[in-house]
């Protein structure tokens, strides 16, 4: 038996009802903030910008505190209420995606260091000759995939959340590609290799970001089917899903 | 997925709060397991009238697992009650009651209703939401269904008290004490000490009915764990208001609605993975 999106809002107990929507509403607000937060860190790389970079470091500290207060909430949820079925399964998916959260918003903050590691002593940009197309392109899909796991989140959408988890064999394969490229630069030349490899770092980061998309994921789909899908084979998560 | 394909990268917080469902929620109306392993009864088709004509048990089938703890759930006026003293045939105390359908005992394949209402109480136990102890000692109490059955030699009775109280987690709280009056024991013992003295007559089935409803938590831990100990060993039907204790103690649980069951299911799927809608309802207090 599937749940929709709305179930949680039924409870007898209004105070029930808060509580939950609470926990969902926070999740959400943390989850639009750590996709803020890749935006700005690439945006930081891309343009050069020490200030853009710097401020999205300083706040990863607001997502963890973020982090540890829909933990506090969770708590509660459950030593007052003792949720059942799938009230129990949305607080359990809020307290294990929040970690994936949290691990997004470190990549963040990754790409905003390696951003303030470009400049030299003097301020100035010293740019990696290569790798930022790849970057770039790898950024607006995990973004997205982020993007659309908290959306099927709210939504309860299944279909959705299979769709992400096939997205992210896609980021592995362009991450792989893009890998492959700059050590083939780096081999050709290099006095390149200490930029290449902050790039590199910086593809490794965004890689990270999908794969917590896709956790998000399959946690969305346990939470709606009842079945667990992770390290599950893609055929079988398809069945769960009902396709 | 929308990959989005422009240069620049956009984010859409707006877009995270909610929309359309991803597919609509599947209702079915009933679920019944069909558990692995022996059982001690089936319930089939069993209906139920009170003197007035009001039909408190409609059509209910189940099986009941030997050796298992079976748990009922259910709003008020459900009928659990009403159905778990159909097994002791406790409605038979008041005229005009109707039964139909059958409570066969398994595997002699005899249907309880048939038989005489005084050889089905020897044969099933049962233990009330509100201790009652006999005005008599500890011990009296538990040989008071031994006695009847004509038992009457000192060593066996000794052992049989020892084994009993034993049982039910209460023999080394009372083994200096097995001859004062039994009244004189807490809430939490005396409803110990009435299982105690269910438990004496080794009953085929053992019917609870919210047995640790009048207990305060730690009594009522105590019962729990008791009942725990008891599968594996005796046929346990329970009646409970409290859903975390069915989930607790029961191997599995049925859940009754409006004299109807809803869903028979092993208890670790019913409360995590129910299979009805109106039981998820009920089991996350939805509806009540």
């Amino acid at each position: 038996m599937s749940t929709s999106h709305e179930s949680h809002l039924h409870h007898i107990s209004q105070q029930f009802n808060t509580e939950l929507s609470q926990l969902r509403d926070d999740f959400l607000k943390m989850g639009g903030m750590v996709e803020d937060q890749i935006v700005k860190a690439m945006e930081a790389l891309e343009n050069h910008d020490y200030e853009l970079a710097e401020a999205t470091r300083i706040k990863d500290k607001e997502v963890d505190q973020l982090e540890l207060l829909i933990d506090e909430e969770a708590n509660r949820v459950m030593v007052k209420r003792q949720p059942t079925a799938s009230d129990l399964r949305l607080v359990i998916s809020v307290v294990k995606m929040v970690a994936d959260l949290e691990r997004i918003g470190d990549e963040a903050k990754k790409i905003a260091k390696f951003a303030l590691s470009m400049f030299d002593e003097n301020g100035n940009f010293v740019a990696a000759p290569r790798g930022y197309v790849e970057a770039r392109h790898i950024a607006q899909h995990v973004v997205a995939m982020v993007r659309d796991s908290l959306d099927a989140f709210a939504r309860f959408d299944t279909e959705m959340a299979l769709r992400i988890i096939k997205e992210d064999k896609r980021v592995d394969e362009e991450y792989k590609a893009a890998t492959r490229s700059l050590v083939t630069y780096m081999m050709e030349d290099p006095r390149s290799i200490t930029s290449c490899l902050s790039i590199m770092w910086v593809l490794r980061a965004l890689e990270r970001v999908g794969d917590h998309a896709c956790n998000i994921a399959e946690h969305v789909i346990y939470l709606v089917e009842g079945e667990d899908v992770r390290h599950t084979p893609m055929d079988e998560t398809e069945r769960v899903v009902g396709r | 997925m929308s990959t989005d394909q422009t240069s620049t990268i956009q984010i859409s917080q707006s877009a995270h709060q909610g929309g359309q469902a991803g597919k609509p929620s599947e209702t079915r109306e009933h679920w019944y397991l069909e558990p692995d392993g022996a059982l001690r009864a089936r319930v089939s088709n069993l209906k139920f009238w009170y003197a007035d004509g009001t039909q408190a048990i409609d059509d209910v089938s189940m099986p009941l697992v030997d050796k298992k703890v079976t748990a009922l759930i259910g709003p008020s006026g459900c009928g659990k009650s009403t159905f778990l003293r159909c097994f002791n045939r406790m409605h038979d105390l008041y005229q005009g009651v109707k039964y139909s359908g059958s409570i066969n005992l398994l595997p002699e394949d005899e249907n309880l209703i048939d038989l005489d209402a005084n050889i089905v109480r020897m044969r099933v136990g049962m233990v009330f939401q509100k201790p009652n102890p006999f005005p008599k000692s500890i011990y009296e109490n538990v040989i008071a269904g031994l006695k009847i059955r004509g038992i009457r030699k000192r060593e066996v009775l000794d052992e049989i008290v020892e084994t009993s109280l034993r049982q039910a987690a209460l023999w080394d709280e009372v083994k200096d004490r097995l001859h004062q009056p039994a009244l004189s024991m807490s809430g939490g013992q005396q409803q110990r000490l009435c299982i105690a003295r269910a438990l004496a007559v080794k009953p085929e089935i053992l019917l609870l009915d919210e047995p640790t409803s009048a207990l305060d938590p730690i009594a009522t831990a105590k019962v729990e764990d008791l009942i725990n100990e008891l599968s594996g060993n005796v046929t346990v039907l329970i009646v409970t208001h409290n859903m975390q204790q069915a989930a607790r103690i029961s191997n599995y649980t049925a859940y009754m609605y409006l004299g109807k069951l809803i869903e028979y299911n092993d208890t670790n799927d019913l409360f995590q993975r129910p299979k009805c809608q109106r039981t998820e309802d009920y089991i996350t207090g939805r509806f009540g």
